[in-house]
């Protein structure tokens, strides 16, 4: 009886130690996948077409602390920023159209800034992924109330927090994909965007050119998103460990 | 021929037909609200009272509706006459976005909020307290309006703030109070003396874009969502949503808010609250905040 029970034991054991060689072998096997088709990139420039529209300079007379931070270097509106070359900067790229699964879900780890300086947005536009942690701070010596206004419809509920200053960073993450307008009621010439996307994202610099990182290979749809243009989309190919590229012309109106 | 002239009518109730399901989008369909309103999300619960959803379909018709409007969406028939900033604009419960809240600034108010603020009414505004109405019947309306955003449907009303009891006031207590108001720069819209004439004041807007104005601590104005002294460290510490009001709570200690409250107490003109507040700000001898110190 006892003999008996003791094999039933050994065939247990046998059956276990082969389950998990076969579960080992079929992690490195999609291990080894992934690294035969590395991650490419997606590269290009966006550019104006046109001359660039004149941004008015911004009176903030209601509040005389922000006057002085901008005695020697005048604020202007940043509806369209233009660079080098026409390149058009603060235009958000992402994948609109064709990834799933991890690429798609994943989260980044990387915790945004928005800082308020000099009584404006710095960056101007943040981007981010749904889901992202993003942070709020203040860098003025001024009062200001950060209000985001997406449609609560989409799931992003609108909030207000106060940040006079000193005061601690705020941080927060959005539930769905919005370009989200931010202002300050305090200052209303104070205008931003929380670009919420899903999937890796990317923004140009003055110059237009931006850089979309750990794309997997496969066929996408990329947006570019600007405030004041719109959108605008390509298809590319990405083929793994290459740089796929794509570029984007507004017209200037 | 007889067939073509058929087609144009056709097409035009098509797009009729396409404009109609577009505007109701947030609405649910008859179907959807009558399975609703059998379902245990159909209440609400206001103390000891359970409300019923289905009990307030025609108190909702005989008194709301003139403003709401029958979508929720505050586009009754009566709105149009509303004229900001002197007025706001009837809530639209699709939205579900709410000024009186014991929930942190983003979240949906609490059942007692929403009571609260149907018996309360808003000072001006055309809202008026519906105290007329049983309590029971103001709780029936709170479950009701909640079928007009799918909000409730996927989220649960935020978690109410702390509220420490309210210390003793002492001149202490109102001085420092009026060195948070400088901190946290509340004249920038209220005005050194609590007159809404800031230097942001004139440009507020609310979520809609109306104009709005910032409350007046000193022409005996009732504030919206209440005059208690809880009601006052509330309005600050949670914001008003859906106006430029925003939430204090991450900026300000619970002991100190008391003490904002009471200098707040004391710019307002005499009335059933601040005696103590107004006897101690006069003693003290307390001179406007200096909105630019750096200057």
């Amino acid at each position: 009886m006892k003999r008996q029970d003791n094999s039933k034991l050994a065939a247990v054991s046998v059956c276990l130690l082969l389950c998990l060689v076969v579960a080992g072998l079929s992690l490195s096997l999609t291990n080894w996948e992934v690294s035969a088709a590395p991650e490419g990139k997606i590269t290009g420039t966006v550019k104006l077409d046109g001359t660039a529209p004149h941004m008015k300079g911004i009176d903030m007379s209601k509040d005389p602390w922000c006057v002085k931070q901008h005695a020697n270097d005048p604020a202007h509106l940043e509806l369209v920023v233009v660079g080098k070359d026409n390149g058009l900067g603060n235009v958000v790229l992402y994948i609109s159209e064709g990834l799933s699964g991890d690429a798609l879900n994943a989260k980044p780890t990387a915790v945004p800034v928005f800082d308020q300086k000099n009584c404006l947005y710095t960056p101007h536009v943040l981007a981010m992924d749904v889901g992202q942690e993003f942070k709020v701070e203040t860098s003025d010596q001024t009062a200001h109330n950060i209000h985001p206004e997406p449609n609560p419809l989409t799931g992003n509920i609108p909030w207000n927090q106060s940040q006079p200053p000193g005061a601690p960073p705020v941080t927060k993450s959005w539930k769905a994909v919005e370009m989200i307008h931010v202002k300050c009621n305090i200052h209303p010439w104070m205008s931003g965007y929380f670009a919420v996307v899903k999937g890796p994202y990317a923004i140009t610099g003055e110059d237009g050119s931006y850089t979309i990182e750990n794309v997997p290979p496969g066929s996408y749809t990329v947006t570019a998103w600007q405030e004041t243009y719109g959108n605008q989309t390509a298809k590319v190919t990405v083929a793994g460990g290459q740089s796929a590229k794509a570029d984007f012309t507004f017209k200037a109106k | 021929m007889h067939t073509n002239l058929l087609k144009w009518p056709l097409l035009l109730s098509v797009v009729v037909a396409l404009c109609f399901s577009t505007a109701a989008y947030a609405q649910l369909t008859t179907y959807q609200l009558q399975d609703w309103l059998n379902s245990p999300a159909a209440s609400s619960h206001v103390g000891d009272i359970t409300g019923n959803a289905k009990a307030a379909a025609l108190p909702y018709r005989r008194f709301c509706v003139g403003c709401h409007g029958e979508l929720g969406d505050g586009n009754g028939e009566n709105a149009v006459w509303f004229l900001t900033p002197l007025y706001a604009q009837p809530r639209n419960f699709q939205l579900a976005i709410f000024k009186c809240r014991s929930t942190p600034t983003g979240t949906l108010p609490t059942d007692q909020d929403l009571y609260d603020t149907i018996g309360r009414g808003m000072d001006r505004s055309n809202m008026p307290a519906w105290i007329p109405l049983s309590k029971q019947e103001r709780a029936d309306l709170v479950a009701w309006i909640k079928h007009y955003s799918p909000r409730w449907q996927t989220e649960k009303a935020g978690t109410p703030i702390q509220i420490p009891p309210e210390p003793e006031i002492t001149p202490e207590r109102v001085k420092a109070g009026q060195d948070v108001f400088a901190r946290m720069q509340c004249f920038k819209c209220h005005g050194v003396q609590g007159k809404a004439n800031g230097p942001s004041a004139s440009t507020l807007t609310d979520d809609l874009s109306q104009p709005i104005a910032p409350f007046n601590f000193t022409d005996g104005s009732r504030p919206k969502c209440g005059s208690t002294d809880v009601d006052i460290y509330r309005i600050f510490m949670t914001g008003l949503d859906g106006t430029p009001m925003p939430s204090f709570a991450d900026n300000i200690k619970p002991d100190e808010a008391w003490d904002l409250v009471f200098y707040l107490r004391s710019l307002q003109p005499h009335n059933a609250y601040n005696e103590k507040e107004r006897q101690i700000a006069n003693q003290l001898g307390l001179k406007p905040v200096n909105p630019n110190p750096a200057q």
